[in-house]
């Protein structure tokens, strides 16, 4: 090959670079590792890694059964190594997946369509408001203080830049935001009300009291989803504008974090504002139905610095995975596995409150629920670890008026005897009965 | 059909027909089984009331068989580096080993949830603190952030704490300088942190013009985003005088990874005067591109910009313990919920260690002699715009192959024929008609002789039937398909057909 180029060494081809910046030592880091061992490394920090543990935890990362089928069919290499479908012809069955994928994410989230995937709830939610700001033409946004606190986080370093100005609506008794706060924050410059359900808490709002609040001003409603598995049993927020939703329930791991899949959806009217790919149906020469990418006009390789978002790599193979989870459960899996969700929670929860206060008991809720005690959350944590049970998550840290309450979460894989046990271990330090409390109202409401 | 210059790559076999999942559905097939509940049932009514739903409307209903049948026959529509070359310029299209699939599913890893206590989270945070050092030393920063979920996502980062730095310095500056050869990521990222986008003109060997630059550059730019090599795989020779120029007057020096895979255990952007940058796990790092993701984009930093880093930040803690940092005053908060695409993490150590520094420098070299030896086989039947050296991609124009009516989409499109994935088309603007060209490190000599066949034959084609190239591709399962069509009606979604229900 040196030959064929007409050069002597491969450091030829190097030259451009100037001689006092090119490297003349070998990178300080591990030395080659063959196979066998690169599995070794990694198996042995799964172990120090909590492997072998139960737990409660949800807060925006749920653990549910994956289907084998999942990473079976996600791993074969036409999936796993191909590119962005700009080459439809070649493509077509990642563009035909994308396709069902909006299909059946419309359908859960009674939207009339939906992107190709977002980076995850967090940043679709962002996004989602920077939307609303072009579709109004208004620059400000009421954000619920029970939508997951990261995503708030994540909303604040986007908007900054934006001129976004916020206002945070509280929540009342049942865990719901207060409506009442809400109507006054709401004014005819408000671009958006972004608020999830369930929501932190775990609690269903109420959408449609909301959605009417919000549309007297001509404000848009975004509805936050990150427990997709709700939509089996939940009624989907109709009435919204556009779903911002974290897809990682239905078949994607909790990997520490990532990667998730984002997702928005909206109406038809809001489709040319929407960031994101979108495969969409045409024909080719022939009358043949085939998928391309569409409406590329709004992205950043065409608008460069007047698209709707920066956004180009997506989620694209964790949509996979949720598109093959939801065709997996279709529609009576979901319904089914989301009604074991509800039972294996309303257990929990009405265990749990045998010993300690279960808080917001006033709404309906899904799979998560708030759990109050008189001992430190933290402290109780330790001593499940000591069983290898992970507790729920203390809520001190985003929320300090709910300092000695916890969010605890269960799924369809969450055994009674988890549950028993768990509830056991709290009650040593709580002591109550079951005479003493059931569902009860939080000592004090946070706005 | 014109058979006569079909290479020996590719041929026709058959191909299963597959409609719409939906299409396939009917009442009562079924592909799950839940186990048997063991805490009592719930009235559903009762707990949710008007909340509960009662319908999954036109969700599928399908067995498991149909599943795996359905995907299977949906996944050989598609080409995949598994399959071939994947010529894609300043995408990487390099191959994507399975290891990293199998450690990346280790329980444990896979299924550790980002709220546990730190204390049986030491696995995970070591997996990024070693990649963080790893990262930094192939890079010569200094910090790390590696949350940013792709590329773009890393330039947003990147330029948020170039924002703060400047305002902690009592001014945010007005403008970001952007070469015309970038990545439309490039401006659109610079408009999200509310800066405005400056145009430098490249000069005519393709590299940023330092007449321009220092004529450009004044107290309201906040920094120059160069690409290095950039998109033309030219390597920026003066770019420790770039640098100079920016920070003479307070500025910083940007630079998008996306062509790292040129530079690894070769140079390093920190040596050069980088002040900030992202890397795109993806490309360099061998993580899958999956269809257009998951990415991965760490941001690397010096030490100026260290304290504006996402939070939380992973440290060693007093005890030898690793954790999250969250107390960061000067941070520009949070990018993404929890700490980023883990899962990529994990695949991008395993690409170090099974390279190891040896390793990670012939694959940096392969990938440029690749290139180099494309470029010079296709030298002279296709122009070449700048004739300044390559490195781990070149770029041809469709100047010989317009004068007969053929573009650069219309080769690409006859390239599919010939079994290859198509090179980058159209990018970078300051080139008309471009055909770039990215072989990386992967390809065998034998891989990179079929393509350069397979691009002169086509060359060839031009010559005597442009209208066959035109009608491209031939052999795939539909034709060229109406774009427009699909964006003036779009239909995003299928819907039942009203006749049938």
């Amino acid at each position: 090959m040196l030959n064929a180029i007409g050069i002597h060494s491969v450091d030829d081809l190097f030259s451009p670079i100037p001689a006092e910046y090119r490297l003349a030592r070998d990178l300080a880091i591990p030395r080659q590792m063959a196979e066998s061992e690169i599995v070794d490394w990694f198996k042995q920090r799964a172990k120090e890694n909590g492997e072998g543990y139960t737990s409660f935890l949800g807060a925006g990362a749920y653990f549910h059964y994956r289907p084998v089928v999942i990473d079976a069919l996600v791993q074969r290499g036409e999936f796993l190594t191909s590119y962005t479908p700009y080459q439809a012809e070649f493509a077509q069955g990642t563009l035909q997946a994308i396709f069902e994928f909006q299909t059946m994410i419309s359908e859960l989230t009674g939207m009339d369509l939906a992107n190709a995937s977002m980076y995850d709830g967090s940043t679709g939610a962002a996004e989602a408001v920077m939307m609303a700001c072009r579709v109004t033409g208004r620059r400000s946004a009421v954000i619920a203080r029970n939508l997951h606190p990261e995503y708030r986080e994540v909303l604040n370093t986007y908007a900054t830049h934006q001129a976004i100005p916020q206002k945070l609506a509280g929540y009342t008794g049942s865990g719901q935001i207060d409506l009442k706060e809400l109507e006054k924050l709401v004014g005819d410059d408000t671009a958006c009300v972004l608020i999830q359900s369930p929501n932190f808490f775990g609690t269903i709002e109420d959408v449609e009291a909301i959605a009417e609040i919000a549309h007297k001003r001509g404000t848009l409603l975004i509805v936050s989803i990150a427990e997709a598995v709700s939509l089996g049993i939940v009624e989907p927020p109709r009435t919204a504008d556009i779903v911002a939703m974290e897809a990682q329930s239905f078949g994607v791991p909790l990997g520490f974090g990532g990667p998730y899949c984002g997702v928005l959806a909206t109406k038809e009217k809001f489709v040319r504002q929407m960031p994101g790919r979108l495969a969409g149906q045409t024909t080719d020469k022939n009358g043949k139905r085939g998928f391309v990418l569409t409406l590329a006009t709004r992205e950043q390789h065409i608008r460069r610095e007047k698209a709707t978002s920066n956004i180009c790599t997506n989620q694209a193979l964790v949509a996979l995975m949720v598109n093959i989870f939801m065709t997996v459960y279709g529609k009576v899996g979901l319904r089914e596995l989301a009604k074991h969700n509800l039972a294996k929670t309303a257990y929990a929860a009405d265990q749990f409150s045998r010993h300690a206060k279960v808080l917001f008991a006033g709404a309906p809720r899904f799979n998560e629920f708030v759990v109050e005690t008189s001992e430190d959350p933290y402290a109780i944590n330790s001593r499940l670890l000591g069983h290898k049970i992970v507790g729920g998550l203390p809520l001190k840290k985003f929320y300090p008026e709910l300092g000695h309450a916890a969010l605890w979460c269960c799924t369809e894989l969450t055994t009674r005897s988890m549950i028993d046990t768990a509830v056991g271990l709290v009650a040593e330090s709580e002591g109550r009965d079951s005479e003493s409390s059931k569902d009860a109202e939080p000592a004090e409401v946070a706005r | 059909m014109n058979t006569k210059h079909m290479t020996r790559k590719a041929t026709r076999h058959i191909s299963q027909n597959e409609g719409l999942i939906f299409e396939k559905s009917s009442p009562g097939k079924a592909a799950w089984k839940l186990p048997p509940l063991d805490v009592p049932e719930v009235d559903t009514a009762k707990l949710l009331g008007k909340q509960e739903r009662k319908d999954l409307g036109t969700m599928p209903e399908v067995s498991e068989i149909e599943i795996i049948r359905h995907f299977t026959r949906l996944s050989t529509w598609n080409y995949a580096i598994d399959l071939g070359m994947y010529p894609l310029g300043s995408c990487t299209m390099k191959y994507n080993p399975r290891v990293n699939e199998f450690v990346a599913r280790v329980e444990g890893l896979a299924n550790g949830h980002p709220y546990r206590a730190e204390k049986i989270s030491q696995g995970a945070l070591l997996v990024m603190k070693t990649l963080s050092d790893c990262l930094l030393e192939i890079t010569g920063m200094d910090a790390i952030t590696l949350q940013p979920a792709a590329g773009a996502q890393g330039e947003l980062t990147g330029l948020l704490m170039v924002r703060a730095y400047h305002q902690s310095q009592g001014n945010a500056r007005k403008k970001i300088l952007i070469p015309d050869s970038a990545h439309g990521t490039n401006p659109a990222t610079a408009a999200t942190v509310g800066y405005a986008v400056e145009n430098l003109k490249s000069n005519d060997r393709g590299m940023v013009d330092i007449a321009a630059l220092a004529a450009q550059m004044n107290e309201d730019v906040a920094a120059l985003m160069v690409t290095n090599p950039n998109t033309l795989g030219v390597f920026e020779q003066e770019i420790h005088k770039i640098a100079e120029l920016m920070h003479a007057k307070g500025g910083l020096l940007y630079m998008d990874g996306a062509n790292m895979n040129a530079l690894v255990g070769k140079t390093r952007p920190g040596d050069f005067g980088v002040d900030v940058m992202h890397l795109n796990l993806h490309k360099t790092f061998s993580t899958p591109h999956g269809g257009g993701g998951p990415g991965s984009g760490p941001v690397a930093v010096k030490t100026i910009l260290a304290p504006f880093l996402p939070t939380p930040v992973v440290i060693t803690k007093p005890d030898g313990m690793l954790g999250f940092e969250y107390d960061r005053p000067q941070s520009v908060g949070r990018v993404r919920a929890f700490y980023g695409n883990f899962g990529m993490f994990i695949r991008a150590l395993a690409y170090i260690f099974a390279n190891g520094p040896d390793g990670l420098r012939q694959t940096t070299e392969d990938a440029v002699l690749n290139a180099n030896y494309i470029r010079k086989g296709l030298e002279g039947v296709y122009d070449l715009p700048y004739s300044t050296p390559s490195m781990h991609e070149v770029v041809f124009s469709d100047k010989v192959q317009s004068k007969k009516g053929v573009r650069t989409m219309d080769l690409a499109k006859r390239l599919i024929d010939y079994g290859f994935h198509p090179y980058t088309t159209a990018f970078p603007l300051i080139v008309p008609g471009a055909l770039m060209i990215e072989p990386t490190e992967s390809e065998p000599l034998e891989e990179l002789d079929l393509f350069i066949e397979a691009m002169k034959s086509i060359a060839d084609e031009v010559e005597e039937d442009p209208q066959f190239v035109l009608d491209a591709p031939h052999n795939t399962r539909i034709s060229r398909l109406d774009e427009t069509a699909a964006a003036r009606k779009p239909v995003l979604r299928w819907k039942p057909d009203p006749s049938v229900r």
